[in-house]
């Protein structure tokens, strides 16, 4: 196990010098589960932590009840045990992912060293007080064992020695932060998982914003509201691109009523900075000199700003909105937009469009990307399945018993 | 129109927007002919932008802004002053730029570049000569730079600073640099510079970040006083490195009153991309839009035109600019007008004041963690 390193590190979680004990658990090892729910009552009874919608979802996500869901859901048939420790190298801007990478890797029976952002997020201390807390109890013994939270500006020496001792290295990160460590190996054994920079876009059928009765839109409004500007639409899961199925009209009408729906749940909860709506208007007009395929802006005040294509540039991907910025494309049929889908998209949400056409749209056409096809309003609901991965069983080994 | 027929002409001497204003006293429009001048002659040049620059073009008919719809200086599109970085705009052919002008931006920023032609050039000089004279005289004094006269024998430093250096140099005469190449403050020299012109009033000019280091601290430093109580001491560039050591317009002066005891200290407020039409800060401490210059302050919800006495995002508008786009120009600071007309040390148009430069916010969402921590 790693020897401690040196003093660039801090232990915010664990022995100082990062001793622990790799020995595995079986994936939902019912101590972990404890300790999860334990956690979770932690920090939803945690007054600091209310400040802190992220921390809070967190907390609700890892309750007890839902542990026990994901634990029957699991329903494995084969003798699993986890590999070992994992290392995890969290995304330096979003504050909570730490924590996800964490208890989906303990869920998977694990050991964990878990490197946190080396920006000093209050949410990293919320979180890391309350495990400490949690571990100095008898009781969770063997979790403290096995976990150890460190923090260090960038340091490829560092990175490198957790990453030859590692039984699967997990990533997150920008392609550029990916590559870079990729060039620091890990033992011929071990799995690596990174969660890379990736695109997500919209669908919502024009019919199903028209028939939607005023209670329902402003829940689809504040929905989306809450996959995008909730996260500025830095998160990867959040879309920058909105797809309009139906007729021209019909089409027409709903994205007023759609679009004026978000406007207004932005107006009322948005708070939007001078400097971004700087930056916003600044994007509006490099759009609009660099871009044919934009045939019109709408802003509505600063707070919603959209940019109609008339045709699908391929590189879409490349088109990202801040802010609530969003690129619009109105197309007769879903399989007419296959082409611009590659492997960087990762979330469609969805609105009035049934469940089966979407598989279909995917699975038909045989797309290298889109990994997730959730509801508008779940595009930020990070789980044990994400970017296309089963995490659980992907940190933890089969045991053929025949 | 004769407005707009006067651009046909050709071999036309001097752009539409100041004939007939350049030999108007500089401070001497109220609201009502001013905002009448400004329609106008903002349209005008709209116009001319919109012929003659492509991208400008681009971007008005993405606005869906059709030049001349104008019915209020408000409605005049403003561009974000970024676009100066990222964009090379001009409405000239480039034969036609004699003079390309530089932001000083750091090592490894981007750096605006703004394109002038002669009578833009030339108006630029013509108008900072009418603005600065009505707060320093028309009479020329000896000046003393307090910069090194490395900025402008350097050509790879000659920017914003340079031009500034230059630009007030004609304000002056015996002109002497205070601090040597290397940035130390000379007080040999300066003392004897004083000796000289002992009983005449002196002029002092430099960038506001450049006179706290290297010379308000360099002279506290060395325990010397300097007997500029003769002085007036005229300043510009920006607050933002003072902002970083919480120093503001009256800790600056004071500090400076401390070394070298000088009566009066103008700030100006400007930018690389209007170079020329400068606000300059007057006897009641106010900064001054002058009838070649104007400032709105727009809400960032929603960029409406606010009141005076609410803050907002400073767009800035000019009329010198006649080679590019710059005559409407939305900068990244806030600010706040004061009031129009009355302002007690008697210069008609806008007053206000600027609060300094818009906060980056913290990036939310899951960018590089590689690239972030290494930079």
């Amino acid at each position: 196990m790693p020897t401690a390193p040196d003093n660039r590190i801090t232990y915010l979680v664990g022995k100082s010098g990062g001793e622990l004990s790799a020995a595995p658990l079986v994936p939902y090892d019912e101590l972990a589960c404890e300790f999860l729910g334990s956690l979770s009552a932690a920090l939803l009874a945690d007054k600091a932590a209310k400040l802190y919608p992220d921390v809070i979802s967190f907390a609700y996500w890892c309750r007890k009840a839902n542990i026990a869901r994901l634990r029957r859901e699991f329903a494995e048939p084969n003798v699993r045990l986890g590999l070992g420790m994992v290392f995890h190298i969290a995304p330096s801007n979003v504050p909570i992912n730490f924590a996800f990478s964490y208890a989906f890797s303990l869920l998977a029976g694990n050991a964990n060293t878990v490197r946190v952002p080396t920006r000093d997020f209050p949410q990293t201390g919320i979180v890391c007080a309350a495990i400490n807390q949690l571990l100095a109890n008898e009781k969770y013994k063997n979790i403290a064992d096995m976990t150890v939270f460190i923090k260090y500006q960038q340091d490829d020496g560092i990175t490198g020695e957790f990453s030859g001792k590692c039984a699967a290295r997990i990533i997150w990160g920008g392609d550029q932060a990916i590559s870079n460590i990729r060039k620091l190996p890990i033992p011929e054994r071990s799995r690596e998982i990174a969660f890379a920079d990736r695109y997500s876009f919209c669908v919502i059928d024009a019919g199903g914003v028209l028939l939607a009765d005023k209670a329902a839109l402003s829940r689809l409004a504040g929905s989306f509201y809450k996959d995008t500007y909730l996260m500025d639409q830095n998160a990867c899961s959040s879309p920058h691109l909105v797809v309009w199925l139906g007729k021209g009209a019909a089409v027409k009408e709903a994205k007023e009523k759609f679009w004026n729906g978000v406007y207004e749940a932005t107006a009322a909860k948005y708070e939007l900075q001078p400097v971004n709506a700087v930056d916003k208007y600044t994007l509006l007009c490099e759009n609009a000199i660099e871009l044919d395929t934009i045939t019109g802006f709408t802003k509505h005040g600063n707070y919603l700003y959209r940019a109609e294509l008339g045709s699908l540039p391929g590189n879409m991907e490349a088109l990202r909105g801040k802010y609530g910025f969003f690129y619009e494309y109105n197309a007769k049929e879903l399989d007419s937009i296959a082409h611009i889908v590659n492997t960087k998209y990762q979330t469609l949400t969805y609105f009035g469009v049934e469940k089966a056409r979407l598989r279909d749209f995917v699975v038909k056409n045989r797309l290298s990307g889109i990994d997730r096809i959730v509801p508008v309003g779940s595009a930020l609901d990070i789980g044990v399945i994400w970017d296309g991965y089963d995490i659980v069983r992907s940190l933890s080994r089969i045991i053929e018993l025949k | 129109m004769p407005a707009s027929d006067m651009h046909k002409q050709k071999g036309e001497t001097n752009p539409s927007a100041l004939a007939g204003i350049l030999d108007v006293p500089p401070f001497s429009l109220e609201h009502k002919e001013k905002a009448a001048l400004y329609l106008r002659a903002l349209s005008d040049l709209t116009k001319r932008h919109y012929a003659g620059c492509p991208r400008y073009k681009r971007l008005l008919d993405a606005l869906g802004f059709e030049p001349g719809r104008a019915k209020s200086p408000e409605d005049i599109p403003f561009i974000p002053v970024r676009l100066f970085k990222e964009y090379d705009l001009l409405s000239v052919d480039r034969s036609q730029v004699v003079k390309t002008m530089t932001s000083s931006g750091t090592t490894g920023q981007s750096v605006s570049k703004i394109f002038l032609d002669r009578d833009t050039a030339a108006n630029q000089t013509k108008v900072l000569a009418k603005v600065v004279s009505s707060f320093i005289g028309k009479k020329r004094l000896p000046m003393l730079i307090i910069d090194s006269k490395a900025v402008i024998k350097d050509r790879n430093l000659f920017s914003a600073r340079g031009a500034g250096i230059l630009g007030f140099s004609m304000f002056g005469y015996d002109v002497a640099y205070a601090l040597d190449d290397r940035m130390r403050i000379d007080i040999p020299l300066i003392l004897a510079f004083l000796e000289k012109h002992k009983g005449e009033q002196i002029l002092l000019f430099g960038f506001t970040a450049i006179i706290w280091e290297h010379f308000c601290a360099a002279l506290k430093t060395a325990g010397t006083r300097l007997p500029l109580e003769n002085g007036l001491l005229v300043h510009g560039g920006g607050w933002k490195k003072m902002a970083e050591q919480a120093v503001d317009n009256e800790a600056f002066k004071k500090a400076l009153r401390d070394v070298c005891g000088v009566a009066r200290v103008c700030n100006y407020y400007g930018m690389v991309e209007q170079t020329g039409s400068i606000f300059m800060e007057c006897e009641a401490g106010h900064l001054h839009a002058s009838i070649f210059s104007d400032v709105l302050i727009r809400d960032h919800r929603d960029f409406s035109s606010l009141p005076a006495g609410r803050q907002g995002l400073i767009q800035l508008l000019s009329l010198l600019p006649s080679s590019y786009p710059g005559h409407s120009i939305l900068s990244e600071d806030l600010g706040r007008i004061l009031g129009e007309d009355d302002c007690p040390c008697g210069r008609k148009g806008k007053y206000f004041m600027v609060y300094g430069r818009i906060k980056n916010a913290e990036a939310r969402g899951c960018s590089d963690t590689y690239a972030n921590s290494a930079r």
